[in-house]
């Protein structure tokens, strides 16, 4: 089989090894669990529960606001204890449910299997994605409702499961595609039924190979019934970026500014297909999800189960504390995750790693001038300048940075990473995007 | 013989050539009020944009045509408003107040704590991107140096404390400081103004303030019961002096419990 890939690029050190083969294990159930109303991408939740309210696990205690957003479940059975702005991944506090964990695990009534995906209609998938609250578990919690929901004159003809994984240090994917296959491949199914879509792909990089061949296996089951592919990618980042992804899988450019839906295509991620195939199958909400614990600064890595509001100093804990040169946590992969200015900070769905560096992985280099090498243009997935649009931005030049193009960059971090004049360009560009999108506005 | 021919036509073609610059001067000039430039010397010429328009050529332009006050040079003030008024031939509208940046942030690197190291672009804006800035008070000055990138006067410096100095003599008080600044710390004061004033932003309540830095302002109240004057009020945890009541007795800072509480920085008047 041809191993297939995207133009640009970078080759990080991978650091799998901490938790690569790492089998799932539960984490031990917090005694309070902080779950922020706002989780996804779009409008945030308002609480349908109040103080001294008793919820029961995958009760919905927060409500959509809009169209994009996703319902929120309550992760463990227990009493509401209060309801008031706290710490969340994101940076700035956002309103938050305390529930007490009583300890018993009292399932909601209304989690019931339903209907095998046989009998299901296009139209109560999406209904059950949508009751699901599920989002994009990858890190980005795109609302998986809407992406199964394309406008009528769109028609989408390809399903691609982000097995890639190309983030260092991380290995949830890798671990559910080894324990978990089936229900990819189910899930898979589900959004490719769901969307009317003949053909599913499921690209994992070739660094996973038990994971190909655990995939393989899974797919044959379904041969002849449903058109499902393994694509077997080229080790490097960001292969598992959306449109990289589906560059390397089916050879089709989504166009500057557009969704994959307008090359036909819909992306999922491994988890998010995880949580598809629960959802129908037991009529599991999405409460809990699997996080890679790993880093050189933390005692024991492993890949965890993880109820959402557990806080990331309990998880920590639990996997031995961190190594006295323990300087940096990052929710998430080391490329694009989130730097944390502490600990005391629940997990959310979108939280796919808790990853903690030592200190010599963060130290510190002055930044200095560009000296026109030109490798960030060498690397740039998107085919940008990030030089240029980094100096334009420094220089307060937002026209011209939107001019090259910088709302096209999706902050990979690989002109960052390969910069040897370590510029932070990806922050540059950062501000050039934020300044433009709030002229845009107005 | 070559050389005569030479300076025939070099010399001939410069002829032509002046006479066609000499007539487009002429047949292609632009009428153009000879007050706009008049005016534009009497402007700044920083182009700092204060006025709300794209420079000083543009205001000019414009207070020419008529469409706009002619108070607008917030640099220039009193003076150039009052000279715009001569050549415009009508009566001034200056205000007397000659205005000034306040920086209300005495939390120094010593005295205010951080939230986390911060390793990024060296920019006030940049850094609020991630959470909401690196300072645990979260009203108080980052430190690196937005205002004094923008700062079209050179008015302002980044002192080794941490927080920037207003350099009193050449503020003009435009305000594009307090636009950049992403924590809003910067304030546009009278510049004439006397006494006490407290430097500091902080809307957070006492226990909160105090744990974030040593010299902030909590609302503690104390101060009133100190001033004679009655000059003093406290409003969203935070204490303000009325200059037109405080005498600078100095009374109050012996009921302050914290460092907040400065002399306004004096300068001449003119």
């Amino acid at each position: 089989m041809s191993v297939r890939s995207f133009v640009g690029g970078i080759h990080p050190s991978y650091y799998k090894e901490f938790t690569a083969g790492m089998s799932i294990t539960p984490a031990r159930p917090p005694s309070q669990v902080i779950i922020p109303l706002h989780q996804n991408i779009g409008a945030p939740c308002e609480a349908v529960v109040q103080v001294g309210d008793e919820v029961k696990v995958g009760q919905k205690i927060g409500e959509p606001k809009g169209f994009v957003s996703a319902p929120i479940f309550a992760s463990v059975s227990g009493k509401v204890t209060k309801i008031e702005p706290y710490n969340h991944p994101l940076g700035n506090p956002v309103t938050a449910i305390f529930i007490e964990n009583d300890g018993l695990d009292t399932p909601f009534e209304g989690m019931q299997p339903g209907k095998p995906l046989e009998e299901l209609t296009s139209d109560e998938i999406k209904q059950i994605a949508k009751d699901a609250g599920l989002v994009g578990l990858g890190g980005a919690t795109f609302p998986t409702h809407v992406k199964l929901a394309p406008p009528p004159d769109i028609a989408i003809d390809t399903v691609i499961i982000n097995a890639a994984e190309c983030e260092p240090f991380l290995t949830a994917d890798h671990a559910l595609m080894l324990e978990r296959a089936d229900d990819i491949v189910y899930g898979l199914k589900a959004f490719m039924k769901a969307l009317g879509a003949t053909k599913g792909i499921i690209g994992i990089e070739d660094n996973k190979p038990d994971a190909i061949a655990n995939m393989q296996k899974a797919v044959e089951k379904s041969r002849g019934e449903y058109d499902i592919e393994i694509h077997t990618l080229h080790t490097k980042y960001p292969q598992g970026a959306e449109k990289m992804l589906i560059k390397a899988t089916t050879g089709r450019e989504v166009p500057p500014g557009a969704l994959p839906m307008a090359v036909n295509v819909v992306n999922q991620n491994t988890g998010t297909a995880v949580a598809m195939a629960e959802a129908i199958k037991l009529g599991k909400p999405l409460y809990e999800r699997v996080i890679t614990v790993t880093g050189p600064g933390i005692r024991k890595p492993g890949n965890l189960l993880v109820k959402n509001g557990t806080l990331v100093k309990d998880i920590i804990k639990q996997c031995g504390g961190m190594k006295d040169n323990a300087r940096k946590l990052i929710l998430g992969g080391p490329m694009m995750g989130l730097a944390q200015p502490t600990d005391d900070v629940p997990v959310i769905k979108g939280t796919s790693g808790v990853l903690i560096l030592t200190e010599e992985f963060v130290q510190e280099y002055p930044i200095s001038a560009c000296i026109k090498c030109g490798k960030c243009v060498e690397v740039c997935p998107m085919n940008l300048l990030p030089n240029f649009i980094a100096s334009a931005s420094e220089k307060q030049r937002m026209d011209l940075a939107e001019k090259y193009g910088a709302m096209d960059c999706f902050e990979c971090g690989s002109c960052t990473y390969t910069c040897p004049a370590k510029r932070p360009l990806v922050q540059w560009i950062r501000i050039a995007k934020g300044e433009i999108a709030a002229s845009r506005r107005k | 013989m070559d050389f005569v021919l030479a300076v025939v036509i070099i010399g001939g073609l410069g002829l032509i050539i002046g006479g066609f610059l000499a007539y487009s001067a002429l047949r292609f000039a632009v009428d153009e009020d000879p007050r706009v430039e008049t005016i534009c010397d009497l402007l700044p010429g920083a182009n700092c944009g204060a006025c709300g328009f794209a420079g000083c050529a543009d205001y000019a332009e414009k207070a020419v045509k008529g469409e706009v006050a002619l108070d607008c040079c917030i640099p220039g003030g009193k003076d150039v408003c009052n000279s715009i008024s001569e050549v415009m031939g009508v009566e001034s509208t200056a205000s007397a107040d000659k205005k000034i940046a306040e920086v209300r942030c005495v939390g120094t690197n010593e005295v205010a704590r951080n939230k986390f190291y911060y390793q990024g672009v060296p920019d006030c804006k940049a850094a609020m991107m991630y959470g909401k800035g690196f300072k645990a008070c979260q009203y108080g000055c980052l430190g690196l140096g937005t205002c004094v990138e923008v700062c079209p006067f050179d008015a302002m410096h980044m002192g080794d404390n941490g927080l920037p100095v207003v350099d009193a003599e050449s503020c003009t008080g435009c305000g594009i400081c307090a636009k950049a600044c992403p924590r809003d710390v910067i304030y546009i004061v009278n510049a004439n103004r006397t006494g006490k004033v407290i430097l500091c932003n902080s809307k957070d309540r006492g226990k909160a303030v105090s744990d974030v830095c040593e010299v902030g302002c909590i609302g503690c109240k104390a101060c009133i019961k100190g001033c004679p004057q009655e000059a003093i009020a406290v409003e969203n945890n935070l204490a303000s002096i009325d200059s037109d009541k405080c005498n600078d007795c100095g009374e109050c800072l012996d009921f302050c419990k914290r460092d907040a509480m400065r002399d306004v920085v004096k300068i001449a008047v003119g």
